[in-house]
C-alpha cells in the first residue's frame, strides 16, 4: 500500500519525535498512522482548543508504547506546538514515553501498561448513555496487548451492556516484541474471537485511509453491538529497514545519521 | 457495617445524580432498592476486577463518583494495577469497598484473609485509606465520602462489630479521634484503627484497673495520616503501642513508625501489634485468629505489661 503526502508528513513528525528524544518505539507507532489520521481527519469529533468539551468523542490510545504516533497527529491537530515533539522524553517534557493524561492536551487516559484502554472506555461510554451523549468511544489496541486478561474482561463487559458507541480498533502488524505473533501468542482466529465475545466485528487495510474511511464511516456496523475494526497493518511501515522487524519495536541511541536514513527512507518511499 | 455503607451509597445516589454503585457478582439482594430506584447506576458486572476497576476509572473521568464493592482481598490484590494507574495516577473519586477487611474470612483460609490491604493501598500516590471501627462510624464516613476529591478504599469489618464510636467525637476523613484520654501526665499510648480500637479500648480498661493509665488514639483514616494528632499525643508517652488486624509488615504500625521517624530525632519505644508476616495457617472464626495472633483484649493488655516490664 502506497504512502500518500499526508501519511508521509505524520510520518516525519514521528521521526521528529524520536529525533528529539534519541529513542522510542518506532515500529508501533508507523503501523498506527492511517488509523490515527482517519480518525482525528474524518471521524472523530473534538475541539483542539477545549480538550475538555463535554460533548467530544474519545479515542484512546490503549497500545501507550505507540505514543509517537499520537503526539504526531495531536501537534498536527494544533493540541500543542510542532517544537514539542523535540522535546520528547526529555526531563521536563510533557511528552514521555507513554502518553499521560493531565499533562498533555487531548489525551483522555495515561497509558503504557497493555490491557487498560478498554475498560476505561467501556466506562466512558457508559457514562455517556447515562448522560444521553452521542459521544463515542474509540480504543486502539495492539495485538500484543491483546494477550492480557484484562482485555477479554472488558470485551465481554462491552458486549454485555450492548455498547454501539464503542470500538476498538485492532492494530495487527502481527508482530509482537519479540517476534511474531503467530509463534509468541497466535490470536487466530481473531475475527471469530471478537464475534464470540459479542462484537460486530469487521477487517480493513489500516494503512488504506480510504478503506479504514469508510468502514469507520459505517459505526455501528450492528445496533446494540460494540465494534471491533480489525486492522491490518505492517509493523514499521513506511520506513522500509524498520518495517516487520522486531529490532524496531523499541530502540534506544538512536543517532543523527538513523534520523536521517528514515527522512531519506519516507521520501523515497512508494511500496 | 456493610449494610450500612451500601445504604448510605443507595442514599447519596438518591441525593445525587453522579453516584453510581458497582459490585462484581456479590450475591443475589444487594442494594435491591437502588436497583430498582435507579437501574441505570446499578451494576452488577461479573467476576473481573480489572475491568471493574477500569470501567469505575472511565466513568469518573466522566465526573461520576463510582462505589466499587467486593471482597477486600480481590479487590486490592487482583485489580491492583487498575487502582494505581486507572484510579490512583488519574486521581479519580472512585471509592473502593471492600468486604470482609483482615481476617474476618478466616473460616475460609488465606485466599481470602485481606491482611495485606492497608500496605498495597497506603503505598499508592493520591490514595486515601479508611477503616472505621464500626457501623456508626462507618455512617459519617460515607457522607463524607462524597465530596472528598480522591480515591477512597474502605475497609469493612465482620459486621454486627460492637459500636464505640461517639457522634460527639466528631468525624473528618483525615483526622484521628481520641477515644481514651488518660488522666495522667506519663500514660501509655495506644495507637489503633479499624475494630482493633474496640480491643483496646477493653484492654486499656484492664489496664486502668491495674494502675496503668493509657490514651487511646483511633485512626480511621490510615493515610492521609494525622500527624499533628499523634505527635501531640506522644509528647509525654511512656511508651507506644500500635494495634491493627494486618501484616506488620507495612501497614498502620509502619505508617506510625514512618512517621515518628520522619518528624522526631527520638520518641518513646514503640511495639507494634498485629499479624505476622507469614500466611495464616488456621480457619475458625476471626476471634479465633486474633487469639491465635495476639490481638485479644487480654492479650493486648499483657504485651504491654511486657513492653512496660522491659522499660
Amino acid at each position: 500500500m502506497p504512502l500518500d503526502e499526508r501519511s508521509i508528513y505524520l510520518r516525519k513528525l514521528v521521526v521528529r519525535g524520536l529525533a528529539g528524544g534519541g529513542r522510542g518505539h518506532l515500529g508501533p507507532a508507523m503501523s498506527l498512522i492511517e488509523i490515527l489520521r482517519v480518525l482525528y481527519d474524518d471521524v472523530l469529533r473534538f475541539k483542539p482548543q477545549n480538550p475538555a468539551w463535554k460533548e467530544r468523542d474519545r479515542c484512546i490510545l490503549s497500545k501507550g508504547h505507540g505514543c509517537l504516533g499520537l503526539y504526531a497527529i495531536l501537534a498536527d491537530k494544533n493540541y500543542f506546538p510542532l517544537e514539542t515533539l523535540d522535546t520528547f522524553c526529555k526531563r521536563d517534557s510533557i511528552l514521555g514515553g507513554h502518553p499521560e493524561a493531565g499533562k498533555i492536551p487531548g489525551v483522555e487516559a495515561s497509558t503504557g501498561s497493555l490491557g487498560h484502554g478498554m475498560s476505561i472506555g467501556i466506562g466512558m461510554a457508559l457514562a455517556a448513555r447515562l448522560e444521553k451523549r452521542d459521544s463515542r468511544v474509540f480504543v486502539i489496541v495492539g495485538d500484543g496487548e491483546i494477550n492480557e486478561g484484562s482485555v477479554w474482561e472488558a470485551a465481554l463487559s462491552a458486549g454485555k451492556h450492548c455498547l454501539d458507541n464503542f470500538t476498538v480498533l485492532v492494530d495487527y502488524n502481527k508482530i509482537q516484541a519479540s517476534g511474531p505473533t503467530k509463534e509468541i501468542q497466535d490470536l487466530e482466529p481473531l475475527l471469530d474471537k471478537w464475534r464470540s465475545f459479542g462484537f460486530a466485528t469487521t477487517e480493513v487495510g489500516g494503512h488504506d485511509a480510504s478503506a479504514l474511511r469508510g468502514t469507520l464511516a459505517s459505526l455501528p456496523l450492528v445496533a446494540r453491538k460494540p465494534n471491533a475494526v480489525i486492522c491490518h497493518t505492517t509493523k514499521g511501515k513506511g520506513i522500509p529497514f524498520a518495517e516487520n522487524n522486531p529490532d524496531w519495536h523499541h530502540k534506544a541511541k538512536i543517532g543523527p545519521n538513523e534520523v536521517a536514513n528514515m527522512v531519506i527512507a519516507l521520501d523515497n518511499y512508494h511500496a | 457495617m456493610r449494610k450500612v455503607c451500601l445504604d448510605a451509597v443507595y442514599m447519596l445516589a438518591r441525593r445525587d445524580p453522579r453516584v453510581i454503585f458497582i459490585g462484581s457478582d456479590l450475591g443475589p439482594g444487594v442494594l435491591e432498592g437502588m436497583k430498582k430506584e435507579f437501574p441505570e447506576r446499578y451494576f452488577m458486572e461479573g467476576i473481573s476486577e480489572a475491568n471493574v476497576i477500569g470501567m469505575a476509572a472511565g466513568l469518573a473521568m466522566d465526573g461520576f463518583i463510582p462505589y466499587v464493592n467486593t471482597i477486600a482481598t480481590f479487590i486490592t490484590r487482583r485489580g491492583f494495577e487498575q487502582v494505581a494507574l486507572d484510579i490512583c495516577l488519574h486521581r479519580l473519586p472512585v471509592r473502593l469497598i471492600g468486604n470482609g477487611g483482615g481476617v474476618v474470612y478466616a473460616p475460609l483460609g488465606p485466599t481470602h484473609l485481606a491482611v495485606d490491604d492497608f500496605a498495597l493501598m497506603r503505598v499508592l500516590p493520591n490514595m486515601t485509606v479508611m477503616a472505621v471501627s464500626d457501623a456508626d462510624e462507618m455512617r459519617r464516613l460515607m457522607e463524607r465520602s462524597l465530596d472528598w476529591p480522591d480515591p477512597i478504599y474502605i475497609r469493612l469489618a465482620k459486621g454486627g462489630d460492637e459500636v464505640i464510636s461517639k457522634e460527639d467525637n466528631g468525624f473528618a476523613i483525615g483526622k484521628a479521634i481520641t477515644m481514651r484520654s488518660a488522666s495522667t501526665a506519663n500514660p501509655v499510648l495506644f495507637v489503633t484503627t479499624g475494630v482493633m480500637t474496640t480491643n483496646t479500648l477493653a484492654a486499656a480498661d484492664a489496664l486502668a484497673a491495674k494502675g496503668i493509665d493509657s490514651t487511646v488514639l483511633h485512626f480511621h483514616t490510615i493515610k492521609p495520616l494525622d500527624i499533628a494528632a499523634l505527635l501531640a499525643h506522644v509528647a509525654g508517652a511512656k511508651a507506644i503501642v500500635t494495634v491493627e488486624e494486618h501484616s506488620r509488615v507495612g501497614g498502620f504500625g509502619s505508617a506510625i513508625v514512618e512517621a515518628l521517624t520522619d518528624n522526631l530525632t527520638a520518641f518513646p519505644p514503640v511495639k507494634r501489634l498485629g499479624l505476622p508476616d507469614a500466611f495464616s495457617k488456621h480457619y475458625g472464626t476471626q476471634n479465633d485468629l486474633f487469639e491465635v495472633n495476639g490481638l485479644m483484649p487480654n492479650q493486648i493488655a499483657e504485651a504491654t505489661e511486657r513492653l512496660l516490664n522491659q522499660l
